[in-house]
């Protein structure tokens, strides 16, 4: 009797949890339901009407995408396509060269090695504004301010987590492995990208999604590195839609964040799995 | 045994030379960007904070002429009226975001972790706001608020508790989620036969909690501690983009305290702002930042080291 009750008081209390948690989950993507209500709505209804649906006069139809494509005479096309670019291009590099880099340290035991490993561990502690000011200089110098060479930026910067959760997961690799593969005629070249590089692939997805997540929402060094007058990532154009003009077109502003969540958005849903456990996995990194 | 030993530590050796050869190949170009992308203009920054500067290149060592000190950068950074305010306006805030968002997160988890219909789709909601970038998360929350407060006739940017409870609120919206997913996984770790010896002893829900699941989970407390409060230290791109610190306030004498303004804006503004001549105190600044990030990011390292080694 009394374990019945405690069964039906389990359920209620289940139940009970569950309407709480729906509601915190709807509450939850209100910030985001409302950047779609107001992309659509007349500018000068944002400000007033927050919260209202695009009814009647507020009404905007697609005019507020048309006029965000264009605004602040950078066309939007162009900042997505280069964020597009300089995250493709800055992952590749920091997969590739990264796991390479972290197999020769986890195989091979000489000083050098050490001092680089742990001048990468050191490297994740140090904030950006640490090194902003020379960094961006130093690109400048070395003509590293175009999106098709700011990856190599990327790389540097990067290395220190790519290179960390690499070794950690290289070392767990049996030796004996890659020691037939040797005894069977590999040059370690070979050895490296036709065993271990397919045995990696756990991490290279922990890491690309890290990655993927940095370089695409990154404000701050594009910003120093690139010139902003010709090249302009999502986060700059965003940016520069308040910075440089007195009066703001809400409207204009909320369809080009809505544009530029959407693929986020999906990219999230297709690889959710991924993502939370790289998230999980890289949250070591402090 | 001791042969067969040998005999493979000696071809072990043996391919450490032939994969050795390859070295540059595989070290090279990540330590050549390493280099470009890190270690040179981390030691030009410190250089840069003792010297005057205004471009990498007309610098000058101070200290070499009548009437200046090696370290008058740093005395000026650590008078300047703004940099101390930034300094206890990011300690507040980091202290502040660290409790609400670890207690909440945690509780989220735990509520997830109890076999509730629908966990899975909760857990996707509450982790999507990380993807968003925290420039667009600012300006998503400054039209909210604003939306709100317009209402009252008032703004985010007219007052600085606006601005200080508007960051907590879109820190906690951001970062819950992500301190939730690794709660869930220290929840799940918990062994199941204690949780069963403490039911059959006849603790209470709330007996096993503390007793039980939450000395369990210290080592995620640890993680999640020490994430939030770097992270609240770190912050730039929301602090810039939601109110990006105002309201200001003038003083007496002309120099403008930004009331919302947190440490990395802080340097940002002392290195690209209108006041261009104080490059070397923006350095110096940003040195000082450094060694007090990376002050707690060691902390945590040696403190998670020890957690291990006691389990």
């Amino acid at each position: 009797m009394s374990k019945q009750k405690t069964l039906a008081g389990e359920r209620r209390r289940k139940t009970i949890m569950s309407v709480v948690l729906s509601v915190i989950c709807i509450i939850y993507v209100l910030p985001v339901l409302s950047v779609v209500i107001n992309s659509f709505k007349l500018n000068t209804y944002v400000k007033t009407d927050t919260f209202a649906m695009p009814l009647g006069d507020m009404w905007a139809g697609f005019s507020n995408f048309i006029k965000g494509m264009t605004f602040g005479n950078y066309p939007f096309y162009k900042s997505v396509l280069y964020t597009v670019l300089i995250t493709i291009l800055s992952t590749a590099l920091i997969l590739i060269f990264c796991s390479m880099a972290a197999w020769y340290i986890a195989r091979v035991n000489s000083l050098f090695c050490k001092i680089f490993y742990y001048l990468c561990v050191f490297s994740m502690v140090v904030p950006f504004q640490m090194v902003m000011f020379t960094l961006s200089k130093t690109a400048d110098q070395l003509h590293l301010n175009t999106p098709w060479t700011i990856p190599v930026i990327y790389l540097g910067f990067g290395a220190g987590l790519a290179i960390f959760m690499f070794v950690g997961f290289a070392k767990s690799i049996p030796i004996e492995i890659e020691e037939a593969a040797s005894i069977d005629g590999c040059g370690p070249l070979r050895t490296y990208f036709k065993v271990v590089f397919p045995m990696l692939r756990p991490t290279m997805i922990s890491v690309g999604i890290l990655e993927i997540m940095w370089v695409w929402n990154d404000y701050l060094l594009p910003y120093l590195v690139l010139d902003i007058n010709e090249y302009r990532t999502i986060p700059i154009h965003i940016q520069y839609l308040k910075g440089s003009y007195g009066t703001v077109d809400l409207g204009a502003t909320m369809a080009l964040i809505l544009l530029s969540i959407i693929p986020v958005i999906i990219f999230y849903l297709i690889c959710q799995k991924y993502i939370i456990k790289g998230v999980a996995a890289g949250a070591v990194k402090g | 045994m001791s042969k067969t030993r040998r005999l493979r530590s000696h071809n072990g050796s043996m391919r450490q030379r032939s994969i050795r050869r390859w070295g540059w190949l595989f070290l090279g170009p990540v330590a050549a960007a390493f280099v470009i992308g890190f270690v040179w203009p981390f030691i030009q920054g410190i250089y840069l904070s003792f010297c005057k500067f205004r471009t990498t290149s007309d610098a000058r060592l101070l200290g070499t002429q009548e009437g200046e000190g090696l370290f008058d950068n740093y005395s000026k950074a650590v008078t300047d009226p703004s940099f101390l305010h930034s300094f206890w306006y990011t300690a507040l805030f980091a202290i502040v975001s660290l409790i609400l968002i670890n207690v909440l997160a945690f509780m989220v988890a735990y509520a997830l972790t109890q076999g509730i219909k629908g966990s899975n789709l909760f857990r996707t909601v509450f982790f999507m706001p990380n993807l968003i970038g925290g420039i667009v998360l600012g300006y998503i929350w400054s039209m909210i608020f604003d939306g709100i407060l317009s209402h009252f006739g008032t703004s985010i940017l007219m007052e600085s508790k606006y601005g200080f409870w508007g960051l907590i609120i879109l820190m906690c919206w951001q970062q819950i989620g992500y301190m939730m997913i690794i709660y869930i996984a220290g929840l799940q770790a918990v062994p199941e036969d204690m949780l069963e010896a403490a039911k059959i002893d006849g603790a209470t829900k709330s007996q096993t909690l503390f007793k039980v699941i939450i000395p369990n989970v210290m080592p995620s407390i640890t993680i999640c501690t020490f994430l939030s409060l770097t992270n609240g230290f770190k912050l730039f791109d929301q602090n810039l983009a939601l109110t990006g610190g105002q309201p200001f306030i003038i003083q007496e004498g002309g120099s403008v305290i930004k009331t919302t303004e947190m440490l990395a804006l802080n340097i940002f503004n002392t290195f690209y702002g209108s006041n261009a001549t104080s490059q070397g105190t923006a350095q110096a600044k940003a040195v000082l930042f450094f060694i007090l990030v990376a002050g707690l990011g060691l902390l945590q390292l040696g403190y998670t080291r020890k957690k291990e080694v006691q389990q």
